[in-house]
Parts: C-alpha cells; sequence; structure tokens
C-alpha cells in the first residue's frame, strides 16, 4: 500500500528538503531497528531466567511452609498472633535501582537490610522459629530476584512492541511518503524544463519568421530606391545643369 | 504505559496477601511494616473468614501506595480477585503469585508465567 504524496511546491529548494528528510527517515528507521535488535535479545536472556527462577522458587516455598509446620508442631499455634503483634518497622525493604537497555529504563529490585532496634523473634527463640525465619530469608531473596526480573519483562515486553510500531510506521508510511513526494517533485520539475524548452523554441521560430520577413522588406525597398533613381537619370533634369539660380 | 515515579536508589517495602502460614513466616523474616500513628500494615492474612471486600481493598491499598514495591499475594487468593490482577497493568508495584501450602501453584493460571510460556513457545 504506497501512502500519498505530501502536498508541497514543486520546486529545487523543497526537492533538496524532501531529500534530507528521506535521509533522516532512513538513518531513524535503522537505527530503531538495531534498538529493537538489542531490546530482544534482553528479553530472551529475561525470559529465560525468569522460568528457571520461578520454578525453583516453588521448591523454596514447599520447604520453607514445611518448616512453618514444624515450628508450629513444636511451639503451638499461637505464634502467628505474636508474630504479627510484634511487628513494628520493616526489617527488610526492596530497593528500586534504574538499569539502562538501549534507552530503556529497567526497574530492577535488590534485597536490603535494616538494623531495627525490634527483632521479632530474637526473644522468642526456639531452633524451629530461627528455622523459619533462614527458610524464608532465602525465600524472600528469591522473591524479590523474581519480582525484579518481572518488572523488566513486563517493560521491556511493552517497550518492544512501541518501538517495532514504530519501525513499521517509518518503514511503510513515512519513507514511502517522502520517496512519492519527491518523485512528483522531479516530475514537476522536468515538466517544467520541456515547457521552458518547447517555448523558447516557440520564440526562436518567430523571431526567425520575423528576420526573414524584415529581410525580405528590405530587399524590395531597395529594389524600388534604385528604380527610382533610374528614372531619374534618364530625365531632362541632369545634375550637371546650373542649378545656381 | 504507566509513568515510573520512583527514584534511583529508592527503598519501598515488600507486602503480603496471604494464608496464616505464608504471612507469619514472611513476617519472621522482616518485612513486616505496621505504621502505628496511622495504623496501616502492609500485610493481610486471610483465612476462610475474610471477606472478599476485605482482600480487594488490601490490594487496592498496596497496589496505590507510593511506599510498596512488591506485592506477594497466595495464588488461591489471586484466584478471589482475579478480575482486579487482569486489569493491573502498573510495573510497580509488582504482583508475584507465589504457590500455599493447601493449593499448591498452577503455572496456567499466572498471568506473567503464561506470558513467558508463549513468548518462548512452548505449548502445554
Amino acid at each position: 500500500m504506497s501512502a500519498a504524496r505530501y502536498p508541497t511546491l514543486p520546486s529545487r529548494m523543497t526537492l533538496q528538503a524532501f531529500k534530507n528528510r528521506l535521509k533522516g527517515a532512513q538513518k531513524g528507521h535503522s537505527l530503531l531497528k538495531k534498538k529493537a535488535d538489542a531490546l530482544i535479545i534482553r528479553f530472551r536472556k529475561l525470559l529465560k531466567e525468569l522460568k528457571t527462577t520461578k520454578e525453583e522458587m516453588m521448591g523454596e516455598m514447599k520447604k520453607a511452609l514445611f518448616s512453618i509446620a514444624e515450628a508450629k508442631f513444636t511451639a503451638g499455634d499461637n505464634i502467628s498472633m505474636a508474630v504479627v503483634e510484634s511487628v513494628k518497622n520493616a526489617a527488610v525493604k526492596a530497593q528500586i535501582r534504574n538499569d539502562n537497555v538501549a534507552g530503556v529504563r529497567l526497574p530492577v529490585f535488590r534485597l536490603m537490610e535494616f538494623q531495627t532496634d525490634d527483632m521479632a523473634g530474637i526473644g522468642k527463640g526456639g531452633e524451629q522459629i530461627r528455622g523459619v525465619r533462614v527458610a524464608f530469608q532465602r525465600l524472600l531473596e528469591l522473591m524479590v530476584k523474581i519480582a525484579s526480573l518481572q518488572t523488566s519483562f513486563v517493560t521491556l515486553d511493552n517497550a518492544i512492541k512501541v518501538t517495532n510500531r514504530r519501525v513499521n510506521a517509518l518503514e511503510k508510511v513515512v519513507i514511502p511518503r517522502i520517496e512519492n513526494t519527491i518523485t512528483y517533485i522531479i516530475c514537476e520539475l522536468d515538466e517544467l524544463e520541456r515547457e521552458e524548452f518547447f517555448r523558447l523554441k516557440k520564440v526562436q521560430k518567430v523571431k526567425k519568421r520575423n528576420a526573414e520577413a524584415d529581410e525580405k522588406l528590405r530587399r524590395e525597398m531597395g529594389q524600388h530606391l534604385l528604380k527610382a533613381s533610374n528614372l531619374l537619370e534618364d530625365s531632362e533634369f541632369s545634375p550637371d545643369a546650373d542649378l545656381v539660380v | 504505559m504507566a509513568v515510573q515515579t520512583f527514584r534511583d536508589g529508592e527503598e519501598r517495602l515488600i507486602s503480603i496477601i496471604g494464608d496464616e502460614d505464608t504471612v507469619t513466616g514472611f513476617l519472621l523474616a522482616g518485612v513486616g511494616d505496621c505504621d502505628r500513628r496511622k495504623n496501616m500494615t502492609n500485610f493481610l492474612m486471610v483465612d476462610k473468614n475474610t471477606q472478599l471486600s476485605a482482600i480487594e481493598a488490601a490490594f487496592k491499598s498496596f497496589s496505590t501506595r507510593s511506599d510498596i514495591a512488591i506485592i506477594l499475594i497466595n495464588q488461591h487468593i489471586a484466584e478471589d480477585i482475579r478480575y482486579l490482577l487482569n486489569d493491573y497493568h502498573k510495573t510497580i508495584p509488582t504482583v508475584l503469585e507465589i504457590p500455599s501450602k493447601d493449593f499448591g501453584y498452577d503455572t496456567n493460571k499466572d498471568p506473567v508465567f503464561k506470558r513467558v510460556k508463549q513468548q518462548l513457545g512452548e505449548t502445554d
């Protein structure tokens, strides 16, 4: 599907302008294609990692939940309430960092630990509780990693879609339009030149015709003058006569 | 597309909507945060008596808070609010579905996992 052309006056200046635009569009197109390729490479890598990490997480989760079951068995069912009550400020947080891939900002998470004065569970001692805590801490690290991969995955997916859309727009709409405009301008310029040439030829023809007509007239005039002077010679009025009166 | 409104290096909380065991475990690991003044927490313990509206409210609140980076949610609870999750398109906070003790984990129900599989070209 070739798009129509841009509306413009056909002149040499506009021709140059459009040629520059074409160059710009083509350069942009190749750059965007490179960007899309870079993004896709990173995307594929992410995919594999995301899948394997999530599967790993499932195994870890089972272990962690099992450890809680153990703890409940030995320490009783009420640890949940005690833990909930003792929550104050978060001891772990997730830090968001910006990663840059081919111009796309990807958010990446990292687990950050804080020292708070409240360490829920230290007072509650017990090996089982400590076991639960360790298992869940390990799980948490995995979780943060997965969340990080997930956000990057979603962001990259969108970025790739947008970039591909732009590449296609350039390739199928903008560049054909500019090319059509350039062809149109060149055609019009040629046409104008042809008209100019034709006009020149016509004017030359007319001039030549006028020149020939003038020449003919002059010749006829010349002949008349000659005849007139001959008549004068044959008459009585001789140029040698005494004209002084 | 959501505009990123976080600063580079910003630290945010990890929130959790889960059953008793899951939440207890994660609280022991240290994710719990309770703001006594505003009476706001970043976790919700869900059992068979919890109202759907409570779960919805918690999810809506966590997903609009600007101090939360990740929302962990047990998959069976995620199923209950699947309609909310399907419409959720923000990158931050990220929603992460995790298996639970009683209900296992079905990769076909996790929307992100489905996309991953699709991209890899695998069929079930």
